[in-house]
């Protein structure tokens, strides 16, 4: 061997990039799903889930254990997704996509401002979802807490998959976002098949948000930014209508980043996010449509 | 004569500013053939939009006796009306399966499901060799038989097909009116817009021919077959 290389090191590096990617795959997942339903990228989605972590703080600190407090947050998620959908969206349902744009921007700053008025500022913090002990696997010392995060990134994702793959409605809501006027001819209330993805996104996005918050020593009301960035950098990078693109370019984004973090001196920690950026530009220069995303095709 | 089970009387529609329908009335009595005939941009194809609710509309339009003018295309769908549109509908991405499913959605009887699928697999036999294939990678022919199929699944009392011959070979479109026709012998009323008069006439008992959003002329589909004079002014053959 020319050097002695730490495979160790490497192992380890890798575990902690699939936990960040893994977290940045649930709200990419929940982008890509709203993505598919109308053609926008909902820019409030990173606060969307800042505010269900809030939600799932308060639970917490009126006595819930976190886990508890995770489900009812989903849940509770879910609902307010749905009523978003109704309330903000539905009236600009055919409205150009800028204009929807614009009310995905409008519902970033509406979501952000209520949170800052709802919970004041002071320094919060959610309890470790997982054992912070070190786990020996294979003479590799792993964090917990890491594998944990990755699986119940993935269960979440899985779970999604399965709803979409194997029930009734998940057809109904794939044939919905494909092809709303056919869909709408077979008897499918398309508009609810709507609110579904939005309460679904949201219920994603609690998750990432609570899978979060436990790894820092405190959050505020910018939680969630940088983790939207990264998130839709894995959405682009698998390709932005591809679900399954969503979470394994989300998962190889956190491995890339963390081991540039690792290996490159000269970026570290700091550049984390310009990374981020140069992925997305890199991809939208050279292969628009990502990894496993289809490239549109209009037939005439 | 037969119940009425459809019944549009002085319907109108628009598509912004434009309207294209000034006032269209027509009847389908149970178990009929309809075919609706006319040049393009007379109002055909949004007749049947007018029907299923996917167009802004005006006018009476009764189903089975109750009203369908404010319904949406999915209240007007679980009514019992199967519409087939125009460029087919199929959602491509999907596979044949699962446009199939899609078909009996409105539906809870899981058992007669599944019957009804395998009699609609036996009238499109090429539909159950790809069963497992995504909608798009069928041929134009197929994706018509598929459209048909899944409409069929919804157990209609009536079934709008719009242009099913369109950019088909005659080989294909003979075999997807035959089948028409097939379903029709059977009870299934049919309306029906088509081109190609010639075909649209002969698989139906009734006609109409509309003319900038109006009916111009409308009679036995027998009677306008021989009619020289609605066959150069409005029929074009």
């Amino acid at each position: 061997m020319l050097f002695a290389f730490d495979w160790t090191q490497l192992a380890q590096q890798v575990v902690i990039g699939l936990a960040s990617g893994g977290v940045w795959a649930t709200l990419a997942v929940a982008l890509v799903l709203i993505y598919r339903s109308t053609g926008v990228v909902n820019f409030a989605q990173g606060e969307m889930a800042m505010f269900s972590t809030f939600i799932a703080w308060s639970l917490v600190h009126h006595g819930l254990s976190y886990w508890a407090a995770f489900f009812l947050t989903v849940a509770i998620s879910f609902v307010g997704g749905v009523g978003i959908e109704r309330v903000v969206i539905k009236p600009v349902e055919r409205a150009p996509v800028l204009t929807v744009v614009i009310v995905t921007l409008g519902l970033f700053f509406l979501v952000n401002g209520a949170a800052r008025w709802i919970w004041s500022p002071e320094v919060r913090s959610l309890p470790n979802a997982f054992s912070t002990r070190p786990i020996d696997v294979a003479g590799v010392a792993f964090s917990i807490q890491d594998l944990g995060t990755i699986a119940v990134s993935l269960g979440a994702v899985v779970l999604l998959w399965l709803f979409f793959r194997f029930t009734k409605l998940g057809l109904a809501s794939r044939a919905a976002a494909v092809n709303p006027e056919a869909t709408r001819l077979v008897g499918v209330r398309v508009s609810w098949m709507l609110a579904l993805g939005w309460g679904l996104a949201a219920a994603m996005g609690a998750v990432s948000g609570m899978l979060t918050a436990p790894a820092l020593a405190s959050f505020d009301q910018n939680l969630m930014q940088p983790v939207l960035l990264y998130a839709f950098a894995g959405a682009v990078l698998g390709g932005l209508d591809s679900p399954l693109g969503a979470v394994v370019g989300s998962l190889l984004l956190g491995v890339l980043i963390n081991l540039i973090g690792t290996y490159v001196n000269w970026i570290g920690t700091d550049l984390r996010l310009p990374v981020a950026l140069a992925v997305i530009l890199g991809v939208l220069l050279v292969r628009p449509a990502g990894l496993f995303g289809r490239e549109a095709v209009t037939r005439v | 004569m037969p119940k009425a089970l459809l019944e549009l009387e002085d319907v109108t529609a628009r598509y912004g500013p434009v309207t294209a329908l000034h006032g269209v009335s027509l009847t389908v009595a149970e178990g009929e053939a309809v075919a609706v005939l006319g040049a393009n941009g007379a109002g055909k194809t949004t007749t049947l939009r007018a029907i299923s609710g996917a167009v802004k509309r005006g006018g009476r339009l009764a189903f089975e006796g109750k009203s369908i003018a404010r319904s949406s295309p999915e209240a007007v769908a679980r009514a019992g009306i199967a519409h087939v549109p125009e460029g087919r509908g199929t959602l491509t991405e999907l596979t044949v399966r699962e446009n199939l499913r899609l078909g009996a959605y409105t539906r809870r009887d899981r058992a007669a499901i599944k019957e009804d699928e395998e009699r609609v697999l036996g009238y499109f036999p090429p539909l159950r060799e790809r069963r497992d294939q995504r909608a798009g990678t069928l041929s134009g022919g197929e994706q018509q038989m598929l459209a048909l199929a899944r409409a069929l699944l919804l157990r209609p009392r009536l079934l709008l097909l719009d242009e099913p011959s369109l950019g088909l070979a005659p080989l294909v479109v003979a075999e997807i009116f035959r089948i028409v026709g097939e379903l029709n012998d059977e009870g299934l009323a049919v309306l029906v817009v088509e081109q190609n008069a010639a075909l649209a006439l002969e698989a139906s008992s009734r006609a109409y021919v509309l003319e900038v959003g109006k009916v111009a002329v409308e009679g036995e589909s027998a009677v306008l077959r021989r009619d020289e004079s609605v066959r150069r002014s409005y029929l074009g053959y």
